[in-house]
């Protein structure tokens, strides 16, 4: 990494450092880092929109009402349309999915900001979460015919077997794309940024030329962070539906 | 000595790691495209697909961002 | 990595931790994050569950009702409207049945009272007619005995200043001849 010839050093992974908010080195678990800063400011955004902006309850709403109307429709709407009409009984929790990740990933955006959706681990919670609830759920409401998901019927019997073992691996490679997706995107995204912002810093005059290629890569991550809100939000939705209606 | 031999094929990994984001990208390119073609053959139905679309995408995408993730994971960690 | 991180850290303006690798897999900020996360989860979801969705549902709820009542207002209102329309133009029709009822039946009592005036008028004409001629008759009448009367006595005078002694019977039996004879003339 380190270009010794041209007297920069790149160093696209240090946005991510987890540190201690007042001094010190050692991160315990309950130590105010820059996550908590984040996921604090995440918080408040999402309060000030779906609080601040709703405060009127104006029939004929104002701006900031009509943005909280707007992500409460889609989300509920993602919901029954995608998981049905009894999934509406777990918006609140999706509800709280989307608006985390989206907040997230758009306050990383900030300059200097630190992206709380770029570590593993917080995406990992995020997607174990879902996936642990969704199985739990589907044994709970269907008990052992939940394992029908597994059972291709409409395949030959023959194949079937072979089917089940694919759907098994497919089902607990879940957790691990539902998180990886979110956090490599989210990576990649940043530590792309800041590889351009280097060779800016390093090519002088035409500096303007990785200038211009950060300001295309910013508008592209914006569309990213919202994508890949939605998409961990509809997968979530999907496998809500598998536990509601295992049999397809 | 050794120690560069090392360093050189872990770039070379890397290299062979990117790849990899080019077979998601004709993934990713090949689901939108064909959802385009659907779409302008029926458009009326095309609204009620883009879910699926954005599915489609995101699981071609997951393969990409894995092997995004070896090339970190080869730069930065072993 | 190990190189590398020699040499980053020999660079003068490194500062802060050398090599940092990938965070991402630093196990020892794990549990840093996860009791974070749990922390920020549970207080959006406490927040949306408990303030934010029910009064955006109820605000949604309120907006569909309003204008669910307003439409219903305005179908009630034009219904109204319809129906005045209706009693608007069934007032016209029977104010112009009436007003033509009115019309006949004033005509008609206008020509009966004119017929009544007519007869009356008749009626005194004829009978003024009758008393002017029988007025007329006693006039005549009245004015003939004068005539008798001038003429006996007109007789009389001249028999007796022609020294005759005048008959009074036969005077009057002449002059009345004579008068008769000028009737029949």
């Amino acid at each position: 990494m380190a270009e010794q010839t041209g007297g920069f050093v790149i160093k696209p992974m240090d946005q991510f450092v987890v540190k201690p908010l007042f001094g010190g080195d050692v991160v315990h678990w309950y130590t105010p880092t820059n996550v908590t800063l984040w996921m604090a400011l995440t918080v408040l955004a999402i309060t000030v929109l779906l609080m601040l902006g709703t405060r009127g309850r104006a029939i004929v709403p104002t701006r900031g009402q009509s943005m909280a109307e707007l992500s409460y429709g889609f989300i509920h709407k993602m919901v029954e349309d995608v998981a049905g009409k009894d999934g509406l009984r777990f918006f609140p929790y999706i509800m709280t999915l989307f608006m985390f990740i989206l907040f997230a990933n758009l306050l990383g955006l900030i300059p200097f900001a630190f992206t709380t959706t770029s570590h593993i681990a917080v995406t990992a919670v995020l997607a174990l979460t879902v996936f642990i609830s969704v199985t739990v759920l589907g044994f709970v409401l269907h008990g052992a015919k939940f394992l029908k998901l597994f059972w291709v019927d409409s395949a030959p019997l023959v194949l079937r077997p072979v089917l089940a073992i694919i759907e098994l691996i497919s089902y607990f490679a879940r957790p691990v794309s539902h998180s990886i997706r979110l956090a490599g995107a989210m990576m990649a995204g940043h530590a792309v940024a800041k590889v351009f912002a280097g060779f800016a810093g390093a090519l002088g005059v035409a500096s303007f030329v990785p200038i211009l290629a950060v300001t295309a890569l910013y508008a592209l991550e914006l569309l990213v962070a919202a994508i890949q809100a939605y998409v961990f939000t509809i997968l979530t939705c999907v496998y809500l539906r598998d536990a509601l209606h295992p049999s397809h | 000595m050794e120690g560069d031999i090392a360093e050189m094929g872990k770039y070379i990994g890397v290299g062979l790691t990117a790849i990899g984001m080019g077979g998601a990208a004709i993934g990713v390119g090949n689901i939108a495209g064909n959802f385009l073609s659907g779409a302008l053959r029926n458009p009326a139905a095309a609204a009620g697909q883009t879910a699926f679309l954005f599915i489609g995408i995101a699981f071609a995408e997951a393969l990409g961002i894995f092997s995004f993730l070896v090339a970190l994971l080869l730069m930065f960690a072993v | 990595m190990e190189p590398q991180a020699s040499e980053l850290g020999s660079a003068p303006q490194d500062v802060g931790p050398q090599d940092v690798g990938m965070p991402q897999i630093d196990f020892a900020t794990f549990p840093n994050q996860i009791f974070w996360l749990v922390v920020t989860l549970v207080v959006i979801y406490l927040i949306l569950s408990r303030m934010a969705l029910p009064r955006i549902a109820a605000v949604l709820a309120e907006r569909r009702g309003t204008i669910t009542n307003d439409v219903a207002r305005a179908e009630e209102l034009k219904r109204k409207a319809e129906e005045a329309e209706e009693a608007y133009q069934k007032a016209l029709a029977d104010a112009r049945t009436e007003a033509a009822r009115i019309v006949d039946r004033t005509k008609a009592e206008m020509q009966e009272r004119l017929d009544e005036a007519m007869a009356k008028a008749d009626a005194e004409i004829a009978a003024r007619t009758a008393e002017s001629e029988q007025r007329i008759a006693g006039i005549r009448k009245d004015a003939d005995a004068a005539i008798e009367e001038v003429a006996r006595d007109t007789v009389k005078a001249v028999l007796e200043s022609m020294g005759h002694k005048a008959d009074g019977r036969s005077v009057n039996a002449a002059v009345s001849a004579r008068l008769k004879q000028g009737d029949a003339a």
